[in-house]
């Protein structure tokens, strides 16, 4: 009789016990698994929020990074223009870049003084439709919704603020801001007046442009002041065209993107325009690496003179990989618990096999079995339950996983403004499913090995005495 | 290791089964019990051998002893001329495997396999064939008058059958000797008889050395030596058409 079809009779003839386990097994891979779906979700649903804001990779002055924040001006790129040409004509990198787009970042004033209230912000130059195209990447087909870029065919002087902005600068009702309390101060203020050299500052930028008092464009109005790159204040007044939720408070309350035109006008003047950074969003995120190193290899061609770094969205965003890493964690310290679980009632099954089959094993062992061949026997047997539990497990985590993906649950993922589909990804990630699978056949059997190798040791007369 | 001549008989064969100055002692918790004390025995070949002895008389370790299931603390077995003594456990099984077949008073079939598994289960751990099996174990079942339960489980079966399974499984690999602890122990009267009949009859068939240890008449009839354990000791051996011998 061949150890493996011994094996499968053993485990067939105490079949509730066999079940019970099979179900300790099933029970810990569902669990891992479903999990590891939810996991997997959050990687991609945060890896497209932020491909789809921030591109894959950016190519920035070498010390932006680290420096950039304090004076965004003085770390900018020159020859941006040069790049986005090069990137759009260069065959490799051509193949995997879906949008190449410049974007210049700065800090300021935003004011509203028909309130009379201001706030420092973060803002951002960008061109719309390239942003626009840039929220359609899905590369992982996820039900989320595409936001809209309300940039997208807005005047020169449209500016989108971030809801805690418009919160802060009293917009929200003429923004239609949802759940936005007015301060009591608010009922009491009428607004100053716009002070005068403000105003004129403002007025200098383009007379046209502005609203007359008391007009629904006025109360959209705000007044921009930012520190230029000569190193003396100027002012624009833009139209705040809406408010987007940023995901975060701390980024909501100080964000502000306007055209990359107004944005570099009001930055540089009259001077040579230059952006912050050139962001890069390619087809497939594994493609991040080879784009970086063509990048880096072709850069000194189209910028000579510029000192340039490339840096992937990972590195942008520390908060994706500590997040990644959170729920790696949680994920591993699941998996220890649910091992601990499996091995702990594996190895009672078998041990309670062991001293169920005691006569047995000094019977086979004097009918001629060697020590190791009862060891292969028992170790065999939690060998073939593990396969089997953790093939049960991934079935139904797969069968659960789908049932659930189809009840509709949302939920607001961290860093995200929109509450999304609750989604399990386990089909498809076949290395979840295959390592988990092999994690548990690994422990069944190793929680087999103790039992086997005490049964391989019984000492044959005790054995066949056994009562 | 080739084995003298028996020394006290006429007949110049060698025998199945050889004890020379075997001792043996137990440990129960911190107290020693010695259980056999020095003992020296010939097993003839292919003759019905039964132990007889007294509860704790020492005779179920013989049997043990002279199975290869356990070793003695001192002195020599040889077993089919070979001194077991100087085997590894491996090389131990593998004896076992070859020349040495045990029923057992529980008859210690292997609960999940069929008779017919149970008795072809000793031929696959000897590697034989797929041919020999199959043309083997039915024949060693209508032997043992079980042809037509070959498909049976165990639990499917009376103790006088499953006892018959399991004197067929002894028998699977032509073993030099049979080992039987009180083969018909946990057998009624006339089933004990006939499975008394058929182990003397596979005996005689396929030329076979049987060792029993035994409180049944019938079994002490039927014997053609009988080895009178006491204390650990041989008090007398019966040898049917050789006459008592000590």
């Amino acid at each position: 009789m061949r150890t493996l079809s011994l094996a499968l009779r053993n485990l067939l003839r105490n079949r509730r016990r066999t079940l019970a386990t099979l179900a300790a097994i099933a029970i810990g891979g569902i669990s891992v698994l479903l999990f590891g779906g939810f996991s997997a979700n959050i990687k991609y649903s945060l890896q497209t929020g932020y491909v789809r804001t921030v591109g894959h990779l950016q190519i920035q002055h070498r010390d932006y990074y680290l420096f950039g924040s304090g004076d965004p001006t003085a770390y900018g790129i020159q020859r941006y223009i040069a790049i986005l040409d090069g990137i759009r004509s260069d065959p490799v990198l051509r193949q995997m870049v879906t949008v190449a787009t410049p974007t210049l970042q700065f800090g300021g004033v935003a004011g509203n003084y028909d309130a009379g209230v201001s706030r420092t912000i973060i803002g951002n130059g960008l061109v719309a439709e390239d942003h626009l195209r840039m929220r359609q990447w899905n590369r992982y087909a996820l039900d989320l919704v595409a936001p809209p870029m309300r940039l997208s065919g807005a005047p020169p002087n449209a500016a989108v603020v971030g809801t805690g902005v418009a919160r802060v600068l009293l917009m929200c009702k003429v923004l239609n801001v949802a759940d936005c309390p007015t301060p009591e101060r608010a009922a009491r203020n009428h607004g100053a007046d716009i002070p005068d050299d403000i105003a004129a500052l403002s007025l200098a930028e383009d007379n046209s442009q502005i609203a007359p008092a008391g007009s629904e464009r006025s109360a959209r109005r705000i007044e921009l002041l930012v520190g230029s790159a000569r190193g003396t204040p100027n002012v624009a007044s833009l139209q705040v065209i809406g408010a987007e939720n940023q995901g975060f408070k701390e980024l909501d309350d100080f964000y502000l993107f306007m055209h990359l035109a107004q944005a570099q006008r009001l930055v540089f003047g009259a001077s040579q325009p230059k952006v912050s950074a050139l962001m890069v969003q390619l087809e497939d995120t594994r493609q991040t690496t080879a784009a970086i190193s063509r990048l880096q290899s072709l850069l000194p061609n189209w910028a000579p003179g510029e000192s340039l770094a490339v840096h992937d969205f990972a590195t942008l965003n520390p908060f994706y990989v500590q997040s990644l890493q959170l729920f790696d964690m949680i994920f591993g310290f699941m998996l220890v618990l649910i091992g601990g679980i499996v091995m702990f009632t594996v190895g009672n099954t078998m041990n309670t096999a062991v001293v169920e089959r005691t006569i047995e094993i000094g019977t086979l062992r004097a009918i001629g079995l060697r020590q190791r061949d009862i060891r292969r026997l028992f170790v065999t047997e939690g060998f073939v339950i593990g396969v089997v539990g953790a093939a049960l497990g991934v079935v139904v985590a797969v069968a659960a996983a789908w049932a659930i993906n189809r009840m509709g649950f949302h939920w607001r993922p961290p860093g995200s403004a929109e509450r999304v589909p609750l989604v399990l990804v386990v089909w498809g990630e076949i290395g979840m499913l295959v390592g988990t699978a092999l994690v548990l056949v690994l422990l069944t059997t190793l929680s087999a090995w103790w039992p086997a190798w005490r049964a391989a040791r019984l000492n044959m007369v005790d054995a066949l005495r056994h009562a | 290791m080739q084995t003298q001549p028996m020394a006290y008989t006429d007949e110049p064969i060698a025998p199945v089964a050889e004890l020379r100055n075997i001792r043996k002692t137990y440990r129960l918790d911190d107290v020693e019990v010695p259980v056999i004390h020095g003992i020296d025995l010939l097993i003839r070949p292919a003759h019905f051998t039964v132990l007889l002895g007294p509860s704790g008389s020492g005779k179920t370790t013989l049997l043990n002893m002279i199975g290869c299931i356990d070793r003695p603390d001192k002195g020599e077995v040889i077993v089919a001329g070979r001194n077991v003594n100087e085997l590894s456990d491996d090389a131990l099984a593998d004896f076992r495997a070859h020349h040495i077949g045990f029923i057992f008073q529980n008859f210690n079939l292997l609960p999940v396999l069929t008779a017919y598994e149970n008795v072809e289960y000793p031929l696959i751990l000897a590697g034989a064939s797929a041919k020999t099996r199959a043309d083997r174990v039915p024949k060693l079942l209508d032997a043992v008058g079980l042809g037509d339960k070959a498909r049976h489980r165990p639990g499917q079966l009376s103790g006088g059958q499953r006892q018959r399974v399991a004197i067929a499984r002894a028998l699977a690999r032509k073993p030099k000797l049979v080992i039987a602890d009180e083969p018909t122990a946990n057998l009624d009267s006339k089933t004990g008889e006939t499975i008394l009949a058929l182990m003397k009859h596979m005996q005689v068939r396929y030329a076979i050395s049987f060792l029993f240890s035994s409180h049944d008449r019938a079994v002490i009839r039927a014997a053609d030596d009988a080895i009178i354990i006491q204390d650990g000791e041989v008090r007398a051996i019966r040898r049917k058409h050789m006459g008592p011998s000590t």
